[in-house]
């Protein structure tokens, strides 16, 4: 996503200047997260099932190699046709190549944030082919010429009224119309042409079954079977971290996905891709566009333990506050910090810093990827390789010099203190980053130091 | 070296120490009536069941229930006296305009309301899908507590195309207000059925 030279910080400033609207996202979100709650609670086993699933991902990061080898050749005995690309670029040609093969300009998708991630649908359009997202917040984003703000609510951050503005522009409904059954019913009339007259479809994966060579879809939609079955060419693209070993480790991960994402108990529909139907042509595209590296920093390959079902954005005090565009990259929020790094160090430099590292994160996370140390530790990284911003590198070392001499801590202690009460306009000004949004605490009249000294006649 | 063997290399290459998989999960949650169960489960995601001891029965449902349908199509013989004939094997955008499918389930699950329905039992895959309304028949001892004994009953068996249907295609995108009929379905039916 293109934002100029804005970071988290500046891009999360322009979120704030309408503070009714991150009141309103913020409890949006929080409503959810308190759904995701409410529904793991109805399972006793519920941390058994969390444990269970980040083992089950240990365990195929650790044998990550055999796994795709018999996932591919499974596939293939299916019929389906398995690629493989190294990044982006690739996997774009790849799909590219496919559509052109068969003479397709006009094509459905349903969610996928791998192609999100690849920046397909721009790549596509270049190439004059015509992509429709089916997927509603994702169709809706698409019209407004936006990227998802949120991976599995892409269009959270909008409002009903905004919606129906995009909708009598696009697609004719009556001005001033917001009723969110009304724009479905729009919509679903709308998408329904598109699935019946598009030649190929093209859909992400949530699970692929080394064991089998099948790969699971889930929507609630349904827009990812519609697409599916009705096109003459399905392509189903995946990041090589979506395999786990067994048909029978679904359970695991099916009970985990949507109540971790929005209370519900199950999707809609999972559905079990095995072979092409008759006449049909199934690709699947694996796609390593970094994750390879990513495996490789033993303090950060957790992060592909990830399911994408978005419960740390949802609980994420910054995230909620701050909206999915401030992130400038595909997958927002505190996962996505850990993830855009890898990518690009420089670019995405500011990210394991959009974070209080309070660890609600960690504790919804359902496979436990330690997501807040993970944040800590990009931050070591980032700053030690020379990608932190000025301003907080030189902040950080003026707080190492401060902390590590106890003389230079309580004058500096005293100081401030003193300013706070004497001269506040020295730190209640737009200088100083900490009164954004905050009012400074009145002062406390001595330091702990000084009252354990007094009251214990040291 | 091609992308295949570059990125497998660098797996190998990357890869952690090898870990085992985990022991199976204990005494997964168990209902005492999973029937009742997922009764609560589809009403809540806004399907409803409907308890039957014949396909006379769903018949003279279909014709009290649905008599304004023009196009009711199903997979089942037994109900042949109240749905279209010779709609098989057609091809499948010509589904576009079928007011109800009836299909039958192979199991359901209690905790979720899913049930577990696969190609052979569609006729065609798109018809759970493109449908304007969903009944889907399922034996009342076939309804199982949680998902790992729905994959218990799935075990190794072969299928193009197997789905989890679990109530009437749904949308939450605009403010989270839901909105039952997204793409699919906009209700669903479940006749459980008590041959007893």
């Amino acid at each position: 996503m293109n934002t100029g030279t804005k970071d988290h910080a500046g891009l999360a400033d322009i979120f704030n200047e309408d503070e009714a609207r991150v009141d309103w996202h913020d409890e949006t979100l929080w409503f959810v997260r308190a759904k995701r709650d409410k529904a793991a609670h109805t399972l006793p086993e519920w941390e058994a099932l969390r444990e269970n699933a980040s083992k089950i991902k240990d365990n195929v990061l650790s044998n990550l190699h055999d796994y795709l080898l018999q996932f591919e050749a499974k596939a293939q005995q299916n019929g389906i046709t398995v690629h493989w690309a190294a990044d982006a670029e690739e996997h774009n040609q790849i799909v590219h190549s496919i559509l052109k093969a068969q003479g397709v300009s006009r094509i459905v998708k349903s969610k996928s944030m791998l192609t999100e991630e690849c920046h397909l649908n721009e790549h596509l359009q270049k190439s004059g082919i015509e992509v429709i997202d089916t997927d509603l917040g994702e169709r809706i984003v698409q019209l407004a010429e936006e990227p998802p703000s949120h991976i599995v609510l892409p269009c959270i951050h909008k409002k009903k009224e905004e919606i129906g503005e995009l909708f009598h522009e696009h697609l004719g409904t009556p001005k001033g119309e917001s009723d969110p059954q009304f724009l479905t019913a729009a919509a679903r009339v709308h998408l329904r042409e598109k699935f019946l007259t598009r030649k190929a479809a093209i859909t992400g994966v949530n699970f692929a079954i080394a064991e089998t060579g099948e790969f699971v879809v889930c929507t609630n939609e349904g827009n990812a079977d519609m697409g599916a079955h009705l096109a003459d060419v399905h392509i189903a693209c995946m990041g090589i971290e979506k395999i786990i070993p067994k048909r029978k480790h679904l359970s695991v991960f099916l009970r985990l996905l949507a109540r971790s994402a929005t209370g519900q108990p199950i999707t809609t529909y999972s559905s079990h891709f095995n072979k092409p139907r008759a006449g049909q042509e199934m690709h699947l595209i694996l796609v390593d566009n970094g994750r390879t590296r990513q495996l490789g920093r033993a303090d950060f390959r957790n992060s592909l333990k990830c399911i994408r079902c978005g419960a740390c954005m949802n609980t994420c005090p910054v995230y909620r506050r701050s909206g999915g565009h401030s992130y400038h990259t595909a997958i927002a929020g505190p996962i996505g910090s850990i993830l855009a790094p890898n990518l690009d160090m420089k670019e995405y430099a500011d990210l394991p810093f959009a974070s209080t590292l309070c660890g609600s994160c960690t504790n919804v996370c359902p496979v436990k990827i330690n997501i807040h140390e993970q944040l800590y530790k990009w931050r070591q990284v980032i700053v030690k390789e020379g990608y932190a911003d000025t301003k907080k590198a030189l902040a950080m070392k003026a707080m190492d010099f401060t902390l590590s001499s106890p003389f230079l801590y309580k004058t500096a202690g005293k100081a401030g203190r003193w300013v706070i009460k004497n001269a506040p306009f020295m730190v209640n000004n737009k200088l100083n980053a900490w009164y954004k949004q905050r009012d400074m605490p009145e002062p406390p009249k001595q330091s702990f130091s000084e009252w354990y000294k007094k009251n214990n006649n040291e | 070296m091609n992308s295949r063997a570059e990125i497998l290399s660098r797996i190998k290459e990357n890869q952690p120490e090898l870990t085992s998989l985990p022991a199976e999960l204990t005494a997964p949650l168990q209902y005492a009536d999973p029937v009742a169960m997922f009764s609560t489960v589809l009403g809540n995601i806004g399907g409803t069941t409907v308890p039957v001891s014949s396909y006379e029965e769903i018949q003279d449902h279909i014709k009290t229930h649905f008599a304004d349908q023009k196009r009711i199509v199903s997979t089942l013989p037994e109900l042949s006296q109240v749905t279209e004939a010779g709609w098989e094997g057609q091809d499948p955008h010509s589904y576009e305009d079928i007011d109800i499918a009836v299909i039958r389930a192979h199991f359901g699950v209690a905790e979720n309301a899913a049930l577990w329905v696969t190609e052979e039992l569609m006729q065609q895959r798109v018809i759970p899908f493109i449908c304007q309304q969903l009944a889907v028949v399922v034996q009342r001892k076939d309804i199982y507590s949680n998902m790992h004994e729905a994959y218990g009953q799935v075990a190794d068996s072969v299928y193009g195309f197997g789905t989890f249907i679990a109530g009437p295609s749904k949308t939450a995108d605009i403010e989270q207000s839901l909105v039952l009929g997204a793409h699919g379905p906009k209700n669903m039916t479940v006749f459980i059925m008590d041959l007893n």
